[in-house]
């Protein structure tokens, strides 16, 4: 059930939480696309630390924490993969500037999943969700966006009840060979299906008394304004973009390698 | 004035063999608690549904008669243009809240109908309020009883400030407490508000005591119409399993075995002993 | 028989649903467990067959501790008939839904013919053997998963709120049901809001409270506790609110029968016609 408590949002404040939702992500992807200009391990450290005050700012270095030590094994990976594919094409040999190299490959994903993790810890599915309704997508992604995260965690609990029913009923799900495993979650499949079916037909029916379709373009109860802080991330956002770029195109070469230094 | 007309309708879902509604006529006047019960399957559901057109044009099937609600004929209008005049809440909450907060689910009809930011807001409030669920209306609908869970169904509907309310027994899912609750916010709207109220029901002990129409149905028609005083003391109602009050109950068994205490048929425990007193009291003195 | 010794539970989020709860239940008993929302009641309920094992203490069926054997082999003893009936209904015909358990405890054939025949007329569902269970109504699926449960002929029978969603005539069939396993000596334990079935089967009634027992007692006692009822927001049945204001009269509060409230009303109202 863990993973699917995750969905139950949670409200917390602070200044990174109470940010537009679009802007956040315009944000982020500009962290991504920087990341993406540079191969070289300094920049991409400095993109990290840049990171780092937004996660402390919305008070969630925990759960951050976390999900860093989660893509752990997935950077070792890429460094691991990184580190062989040289040492292959270099004739079974490996220089510091490999290793930096594979350093610059691991920490520009470590960066990718810091940016997106801080979004997605400090964003909660709610204002996720107007956002999307207020972007400029059909309203019905976005309904089914929040009609996801609102039926998910009542879909796992069903399932567990499902799975308790049967249990009760002498079902064992650990029993036989791989093939009379997949067999014994047919009695949990097909409840769940049902119930499913019948739920979406029910909520249907009360979509429509409450007059779903009946105009064109629809209010919003909320409005998405933006604030203070906002104009500063569009502040911050627009500096990193040009400074990266600007580097990028002008600075490149003059990006010094941590490797020389040796 | 009259806000429901029903003429001779017959209604048979997709592929049934035999209808659900079998010829029911039926007239609701304006600012009326009706309530209808009946044993499962006697077509009280099947009626409510036609109160807002979800009945034929959401199921289709085979509708016969004539259905006028609101001065709208339900044949010729949608779904979503009755829902301005008929609100419809169901059994089960939980099926019944989209949104991620309680007060964005109470909008959400307002939203559909496209109306301003500055009325919504003023709508919602009002209807929160209305149903003493202001305080929960930054909650999610996880984190709340399933008896507040329906008074948020109700808010929504009562948001868009329909003529009637219809209820298909909005509270078979709670518990008794809960149920009396609900059903005073029900009450309340009727009686303040002057919204007419069809309410469908199993538990005649909780609600016969807020109507003077009640509706009995079985086998898609209906079998008693009327004052549920003369109703719930004929001896056939038993016979097609309606839930009667055990006041009224313990009044007929009185009255069999010769111990009349009332004219008047009680129809909850306190009129049952507050006439029971006054009777033994008068034999005191 | 099911001794409870001293159990806690807690689930993963560290708060304590049950706390310290202690109970012995005979064979052949009829007990009601009555609460608010959240009072542990399922929970502690799905400690009688196993799907959940105490954090703490030890819960025996029929001198065998619950951590010390499975859910499918305690099932054998413990029938748990769920609230909806939707939530185990899979099968292509009644006949097979009802014979589901019976395969898995691994029956002979013979047996299992024979007790499927036996289970469903026992439902009146003789007449849907053939049928795919969900073209049923409500209130048959209901019966076909009480039947399904039924068929292994568990000693224990414990109903989830078996009253929700049913109808008044449903209901009276219930009653008669579980009146029936009390003949044959069945131990029945039902989860319930519903104050007037309770009312009308008079069971042992057991209300928990914040994880805890707080009354254990027969059914006119503790429906008509005042106290116990406001702390369980828990509504007097009607024939009690009754009584209730009866007490001018002497008639005694603790009146939850129809029956009974006729008798003493009518001896009543004799004993005031002869003043």
């Amino acid at each position: 059930m863990s993973v699917f408590d995750g969905l139950k949002f949670r409200k917390s404040f602070s200044p990174i939480h109470n940010l537009d939702p679009r802007i956040k992500f315009v944000y982020v992807i500009a962290v991504f696309i920087s990341a993406l200009l540079f191969s070289q391990i300094l920049p991409l450290i400095i993109l990290f630390l840049i990171q780092l005050p937004f996660v402390f700012l919305a008070r969630v270095q925990k759960q951050w924490f976390r999900s860093l030590r989660g893509a752990a094994f997935l950077a070792g990976f890429i460094f691991a993969i990184n580190i062989f594919t040289n040492f292959f094409f270099n004739n079974w040999s490996l220089t510091a500037f490999d290793v930096e190299n594979a350093l610059g490959m691991t920490m520009r994903f470590v960066v990718l999943i810091v940016s997106f993790s801080v979004f997605f810890l400090t964003t909660s599915p709610d204002h996720l969700g107007l956002a999307l309704e207020q972007s400029h997508m059909p309203y019905e992604f976005a309904f089914a966006f929040t009609t996801a995260v609102r039926f998910v965690p009542v879909l796992a609990e069903e399932a567990q009840t499902i799975m308790d029913a049967q249990k009760a009923r002498g079902l064992e799900l650990e029993k036989g060979n791989i093939l009379k495993r997949i067999r014994n979650y047919i009695p949990i499949l097909i409840p769940l299906i049902v119930s499913a079916i019948r739920r979406s037909l029910e909520l249907a029916e009360a979509m429509e008394s409450r007059a779903w379709g009946a105009v064109k373009k629809r209010t919003n109860l909320y409005l998405l304004k933006l604030h203070k802080g906002d104009y500063v991330l569009i502040g911050i956002t627009t500096f990193l973009l040009i400074t990266t770029i600007y580097v990028r195109l002008f600075l490149f070469t003059y990006i010094p390698l941590v490797s020389n230094f040796f | 004035m009259s806000v429901i007309k029903i003429n001779d309708l017959v209604y048979t879902y997709p592929g049934a063999s035999k209808p659900s509604i079998d010829g029911v006529s039926l007239t609701i006047e304006k600012g009326e608690f009706v309530l209808i019960t009946g044993p499962s399957g006697c077509g009280k559901t099947s009626l409510c549904r036609t109160f807002n057109g979800l009945v034929p044009h959401f199921y289709k099937g085979d509708l016969s008669g004539q259905i006028i609600v609101a001065d709208q004929d339900i044949m010729g209008e949608q779904t979503f243009d009755m829902a301005k005049h008929v609100g419809l809440v169901f059994q089960n909450p939980e099926n019944q809240l989209f949104a991620l907060s309680v007060e964005k689910d109470v909008a959400f009809g307002l939203e559909n109908l496209g109306i301003s930011r500055e009325e919504m807001r003023k709508r919602v409030d009002w209807a929160l309020n209305l149903t003493g669920i202001y305080d929960l209306r930054e909650r999610s609908p996880h984190e709340i009883s399933g008896g507040q869970q329906q008074r948020v169904t109700i808010a929504a509907v009562l948001a868009m400030q329909p003529k009637i309310i219809v209820l298909d027994e909005p509270t078979s899912f709670l518990d008794p407490l809960s149920a009396e609750r609900i059903f005073e916010v029900i009450y309340k709207l009727n009686q303040e508000q002057g919204i007419t109220v069809i309410l469908v029901e199993h538990r005649l002990d909780l609600t016969a005591k807020y109507t003077n129409h009640l509706v009995v149905m079985d086998k898609g028609k209906i079998c008693f119409e009327g004052n549920p005083r003369n109703i719930l003391c004929n001896d056939e109602i038993s016979q097609i399993g309606v839930g009667i009050p055990k006041a009224t109950l313990l009044y007929k068994k009185l009255k069999a075995d010769g111990f009349d205490i009332s004219e008047q048929t009680p129809l909850s425990s306190d009129e049952f002993a507050n006439q029971l007193l006054k009777v033994l009291a008068n034999d005191y003195s | 028989m099911i001794t409870v010794e001293n159990v806690h539970y807690s689930y993963g989020n560290n708060i304590e649903a049950l706390k310290g709860i202690s109970l012995t239940i005979n064979d052949g008993d009829f007990i009601a467990i009555m609460g608010q929302n959240g009072a542990g009641k399922t929970t502690f309920i799905k400690h009688f067959n196993g799907l959940l094992k105490p954090s703490s203490g030890i819960v025996y069926v029929n001198n065998v501790a619950t951590t010390k054997t499975s859910v499918a082999a305690l099932a054998r003893n413990v029938g748990f008939v769920f609230q909806n009936p939707d939530n185990q209904l899979f099968s292509e015909t009644v006949e097979d839904e009802v014979a589901f358990a019976l395969k898995n405890f691994g029956f002979d054939n013979d047996t299992i013919a024979q007790r499927v025949t036996w289970a469903l007329d026992f439902l009146s569902l003789t007449q849907y053997r053939k049928i795919s269970p969900f073209l049923l109504s409500g209130g048959e699926r209901k019966r076909v998963a009480l039947a399904s449960v039924l068929a292994w002929d568990p000693d224990t029978l414990v109903l989830d709120e078996p009253t929700i969603g049913q109808d008044h005539e449903q209901k009276e069939n219930l009653r008669q049901f579980v009146m029936q396993l009390q003949t044959k000596k069945k131990t029945v334990i039902m989860v319930t809001h519903d104050v007037e079935f309770v009312a009308e089967c008079n069971p042992r009634v057991i209300l928990m409270r914040d994880g805890k027992i707080i009354a254990d007692g027969i059914a006119k006692d503790i429906l008509t506790n005042s106290q116990l009822l406001e702390e369980s927001s828990i509504v007097r049945p009607q024939i009690a609110q009754i009584f209730a204001k009866l007490s001018p009269l002497g008639l005694p509060a603790n009146t939850i029968d129809i029956d009974e409230a006729k008798t003493m009303i009518l001896t009543k109202a004799k004993e005031s016609n002869r003043q």
